[in-house]
C-alpha cells in the first residue's frame, strides 16, 4: 500500500519553557495501510517527539478525550479519517477554553456548565422493589440525547459559549438537560425549566447550529434546545 | 522526617480509579458521609467502562424464566471451576438488586413491551444448569457501558463526591505492620506530588490489557493498581488467565460486542461455513469466549481464514432485519463503518480474537477486602472490578459478568469500608518517616536518566513479546523463552529516558510511569503461565492436550488451585480454590463442554 508524506501545522505551547504559543511545521511519513485516523498519526509523532501533548484514551470515539480543532473544525482525532484531510493539516486546541499545554485545554468551565443543569435523575419518590417501568416509546425519547460523550466539540464551536462561557449553559449542557426533562422517570421537569428560563442560560442559543455540524456522535443539540423552548411556551399558556 | 517530604492530604477513604467499580464504591462512601477522595487519570466518564457494549447480567427473568442459581452455575462452569464459589454465589444473588438500583439511578436501559429492562442472550449464559441460552444480559442498545458509567457519574454528582481528576496514583503507602495508609499521586496538570493519607484505600484501577500488542483496551489500561500493589509486596493472583475476545475488528482491535451474536450474528470461515456448530454443537456461536476464540484461531491456522492473507473470520449479521440492527446494534454499525470500512447491514465484519480482559488481579474476598496469601485481610486495603481477583471469573469470564462485577464489588467494598471506618477498626495511623522516599527516588531517576531506553520502543517490545509468547494458544518452549525475554525487557524499563522535562501535563512522564506498571503485569503473566502445566479456561498449552485422564487438558489433581505471583524473586505460591458457596451446595468439578 501507498506511503506518502503529509504536512502538519500543530499548535505548540509549554508554559514551562515557551514565552508564547507557536505553530510547528511537521511532515510525517504515512502508511495508509496502517494509519487510518488522525490519532494514529499523533501516536507516530509522539513516538518521535515525546513532548507533544494531547489527551487520548479509548481510540474508538466513545470516551471523548481527543477532541481538538482540525483544519478549523472541531472533531475527535480517533474518528478523523486522514485521507480526507486537506494539507497542511492544521491542529489547534479546542477554541474558547484556556490552553494548558499544546492541544490540552482546561475544561473546567465546560464541566461547570454540565454540572449546573443537575445532570442526574431526580425522583425522590419511594424506591420500588423492581425497576421503574417505561414503555419502549418513552425510552426512545432518550435516543439522540443519552449518547453524549462530553467531548466538548459542540460547546467550544459555539460563538454564544465563547462570549458567555460562565452564563450560557452551552449545547452539551442543554442537550443533557433535555435528556432528563425527556425522561418519564424524572419528576423535576418544572424546576429544570425554571432554572433554564433565563436570558443567558438557555436563550443565548441563536440556532447557529455549529454544534450539530461538529458533533462526532451525530447528535443534535439545537433540536433539544428547541424542544426545551417549546415546553416553556406550552407551559406558559 | 525524611528530606523527601511532600504535601499530605487526609481522608477517611481514597478510591483510586473512577470507572464503574470506583464510581459505585464512591456512591456508597459519599452517601454515607465519609470524607472521600476519588483519584482518576482521566475525567470519570472517559474511564474504560465506557467502552463496554453488550450488557450487564442479572437473572431478572424479564423475558423468560431465570434464576440466580443458574447464573451461578454458568459462572462456575465458565470459570472452568477456578472461580471461588462463595464470591460467585454472592455476585449472582446480588445481581438483580444492583441492576435495579442502577435503573433507579437513571440508567437508560432498553425496554420490553411491558416496560421492563430489556434482556438479550449472551455467551455461556444458559437456563436450567446449562440447558439452552437464556436472555440475561440487561442492555442499553450496544452502549451499556457508556450508559452505565454516565449514570454512575451522575449519581456521584448528586452525592457531591470529591474528585481529583487527572491525577495518577504512583505508589501505595504501607507501614511496617503491612497496613495500607493511602497512596502517593501525581497531579498531571502541575506535576505536583501529594500523599493521600487515608484510613481506607480502595483500588478500582481497572485492567492492564495494554500488555498485549493487539487489544480492545484503551491506552489508559496499563495496570497501575497491579503495579502499585506488586511493588508494595502484595501478590497478584491468577495472572496467566487473559481473555481474548473473539470479535475484535481485524487490524484495528476495536471491540465488537458478543451482543451481536446474542442478537443472531453468526461466525463464518472462508467456505462460508458456520464453523461453531462443529466446536459447540449446543451453544454454537454463543459458547463461552475462550471456546469461540480457540475455534476461530484453529480455523485460521488450518487455512480457512478469510481475506488475502487468510488471517481473519467473518461475523455475519446481513440476515438480520436492518431495523433490528439500527435499534439494538447502532454503535456496532458505527464502529464497523469507521474501523472496518464496511456497513454490517450489507457485508460481514472481519474479526479476530483480541486481548480484552484480565481475569486475575489483586487477591480479594467477596467483601472487597484485599487478602494476603493465607486469606487474612490486608488492613486498610480494598479492591474491586478488573484490578481485583475475588475470584468470580476464574480461568474465563462470561460476557456481561464484568459490568456486574463492577456494581456488586464496587458496592460491597464501599460497604465494608464504611463498616471498618465506623467501627473504629481503622484509624488514621501515622505515616512512616520515609514514606515518600521510594516514589521520589523513582521520579528522580526518571527525570535525570541519560542514555536510557526509549519508552515507546520498550513498550512495543513488551507488547509484541506478550502477543507472540503468551497468546490464545501457548507453547511450552515459547513460554520459557518469553520469561527470559520479559526479564530482559525489565532491565530496559528500569532505565527509561524521557526528553520532556516539563512540569505541566507531561504525558511522556505519565507513559514512562505506566510502563513501570505494565512490566510488573507482564512478568506476573508470563511467569505464572509458564509454570501452570495444564490447560484451563483461557490458558491452553500444547503440552497439556485433551486426553481421557485430563479432558480438555485440564489437570484437576495437579492444578485445581490459584496462582499467587510475588514480585520479590518472581516467586510463585498457590492457594486452594474455594469450592464451598455461601448457602447452596458446591458445584462439583465436571468436564466443560458447550
Amino acid at each position: 500500500m501507498a506511503t506518502s508524506t503529509m504536512q502538519f501545522k500543530i499548535y505548540r505551547y509549554d508554559p514551562d519553557k515557551d514565552n508564547a504559543p507557536y505553530m510547528q511545521d511537521i511532515s510525517v511519513e504515512v502508511d495508509f495501510a496502517l494509519d487510518r485516523k488522525l490519532l494514529d498519526i499523533l501516536t507516530r509523532l509522539k513516538a518521535k517527539d515525546d513532548t507533544l501533548s494531547y489527551r487520548r484514551s479509548c481510540r474508538e470515539g466513545i470516551c471523548g478525550s481527543d477532541a481538538m480543532n482540525i483544519n478549523g473544525k472541531n472533531g475527535l482525532a480517533c474518528l478523523t479519517e486522514i485521507k480526507d484531510l486537506k494539507q497542511p493539516v492544521v491542529l489547534r486546541p479546542l477554541p474558547g477554553l484556556p490552553v494548558i499545554r499544546d492541544l490540552i485545554v482546561d475544561m473546567s468551565q465546560f464541566f461547570k456548565q454540565y454540572h449546573s443543569i443537575k445532570p442526574y435523575l431526580i425522583n425522590e419518590g419511594p424506591r420500588p422493589e423492581r425497576e421503574r417501568l417505561q414503555t419502549p416509546e418513552e425510552r426512545e425519547e432518550l435516543n439522540g440525547l443519552y449518547e453524549c460523550i462530553l467531548c466538548a466539540c459542540c460547546s467550544t464551536s459555539c460563538p454564544s459559549f465563547w462570549w458567555n462561557p460562565d452564563k450560557f449553559v452551552g449545547p452539551a449542557g442543554l442537550l443533557n438537560a433535555y435528556r432528563f426533562i425527556a425522561d418519564t422517570r424524572d419528576l423535576a421537569t418544572n424546576e429544570r425549566l425554571d432554572d433554564l428560563e433565563d436570558p443567558y442560560r438557555l436563550f443565548r442559543c441563536h440556532s447557529i447550529m455549529n454544534c450539530v455540524d461538529v458533533c462526532p456522535k451525530g447528535l443534535n443539540p439545537t433540536r433539544a434546545i428547541g424542544k426545551i423552548k417549546e415546553m416553556m411556551v406550552r407551559r406558559a399558556i | 522526617m525524611s528530606k523527601l517530604s511532600i504535601p499530605v492530604r487526609k481522608f477517611d477513604a481514597v478510591i483510586v480509579g473512577a470507572g464503574g467499580s470506583g464510581l459505585r464504591a464512591a456512591i456508597q462512601l459519599s452517601e454515607a458521609g465519609l470524607k472521600t477522595a476519588v483519584l482518576s487519570k482521566v475525567f470519570p466518564t472517559r474511564s474504560h467502562t465506557v467502552a463496554a457494549q453488550g450488557g450487564v447480567s442479572a437473572s431478572l427473568g424479564n423475558s423468560e424464566e431465570d434464576h440466580w442459581h443458574w447464573h451461578m452455575y454458568d459462572t462456575v462452569k465458565g470459570s472452568d471451576w477456578l472461580g471461588d464459589q462463595d464470591a460467585i454465589e454472592y455476585m449472582c444473588r446480588k445481581a438483580p438488586e444492583v441492576v435495579v438500583e442502577l435503573e433507579h439511578f437513571g440508567m437508560p436501559f432498553d425496554r420490553t413491551d411491558e416496560g421492563k429492562i430489556y434482556q438479550r442472550p449472551f455467551g455461556g449464559h444458559m437456563s436450567n444448569f446449562g440447558e439452552k441460552p437464556v436472555r440475561r444480559a440487561c442492555a442499553a442498545a450496544d452502549r451499556t457501558g457508556h450508559a452505565m458509567l454516565h449514570a454512575l457519574y451522575q449519581r456521584n454528582v448528586r452525592a457531591n463526591t470529591q474528585f481529583f481528576v487527572e491525577w495518577m496514583a504512583l505508589d501505595l503507602i504501607r507501614d511496617e505492620s503491612g497496613q495500607v495508609l493511602g497512596v502517593i499521586a501525581l497531579e498531571m496538570e502541575t506535576g505536583e506530588v501529594v500523599a493521600f493519607h487515608a484510613k481506607a484505600t480502595v483500588f478500582a484501577t481497572g485492567g492492564a490489557g495494554r500488555i498485549f500488542y493487539s487489544s480492545t483496551n484503551a491506552f489508559i489500561n496499563t495496570g497501575d493498581g497491579l503495579g502499585m500493589a506488586a511493588r508494595a509486596g502484595i501478590a497478584l493472583e491468577d495472572m496467566e488467565f487473559w481473555q481474548f475476545h473473539p470479535t475484535g475488528v481485524a487490524g484495528a482491535g476495536v471491540l465488537i460486542t458478543e451482543g451481536v451474536r446474542g442478537e443472531g450474528g453468526i461466525l463464518r470461515n472462508s467456505t462460508n461455513e458456520r464453523f461453531m456448530e462443529r466446536y459447540a454443537p449446543n451453544a454454537k456461536d454463543l459458547a463461552s469466549r475462550d471456546v469461540v476464540s480457540r475455534a476461530m484461531v484453529t480455523e485460521i491456522n488450518e487455512g480457512r481464514g478469510c481475506g488475502p492473507n487468510k488471517d481473519f473470520v467473518l461475523l455475519d449479521i446481513t440476515h438480520l432485519d436492518p431495523a433490528t440492527i439500527m435499534k439494538r446494534l447502532p454503535g456496532i454499525r458505527e464502529i464497523s463503518i469507521q474501523f472496518a470500512g464496511i456497513d454490517p447491514i450489507k457485508a460481514p465484519i472481519p474479526v479476530v480474537p483480541t486481548c480484552h480482559y484480565q481475569m486475575g488481579g489483586v487477591p480479594t474476598n467477596y467483601k472487597g477486602q484485599v487478602v494476603s496469601d493465607n486469606g487474612t485481610p490486608v488492613r486498610g486495603f480494598y479492591a474491586a472490578g478488573e484490578v481485583a481477583c475475588a475470584s468470580v471469573h476464574g480461568a474465563n469470564r462470561l460476557g456481561t459478568n464484568s459490568l456486574l462485577d463492577l456494581l456488586v464489588f464496587g458496592k460491597a467494598s464501599g460497604d465494608t469500608v464504611i463498616e471498618d471506618v465506623r467501627s473504629g477498626e481503622l484509624g488514621l495511623k501515622d505515616l512512616p518517616a520515609n514514606f515518600a522516599d521510594f516514589t521520589m527516588t523513582r521520579l528522580n531517576r526518571l527525570n535525570t536518566q541519560t542514555g536510557g531506553a526509549n519508552v515507546n520502543e520498550t513498550r512495543l517490545e513488551l507488547q509484541r513479546t506478550m502477543q507472540k509468547h503468551c497468546g490464545v494458544f501457548r507453547f511450552k518452549d515459547m513460554l520459557v523463552e518469553g520469561v527470559a525475554k520479559i526479564l530482559e525487557i525489565e532491565k530496559a524499563v528500569a532505565r527509561t529516558e524521557i526528553k520532556d522535562k516539563s512540569q505541566v501535563w507531561n504525558t511522556a512522564r505519565v507513559e514512562a510511569l505506566e510502563l513501570d506498571n505494565l512490566i510488573e503485569v507482564a512478568k506476573a503473566t508470563m511467569v505464572s503461565a509458564e509454570a501452570r502445566k495444564e490447560s484451563r479456561g483461557a490458558h491452553v498449552r500444547d503440552d497439556a492436550p485433551d486426553t481421557a485422564a485430563n479432558p480438555n487438558g485440564r489437570d484437576d489433581v495437579g492444578w485445581h488451585k490459584h496462582t499467587l505471583w510475588h514480585r520479590d524473586g518472581n516467586q510463585l505460591k498457590y492457594k486452594p480454590v474455594i469450592m464451598k458457596p455461601l448457602s447452596v451446595e458446591s458445584i462439583a468439578l465436571k468436564t466443560r463442554s458447550y
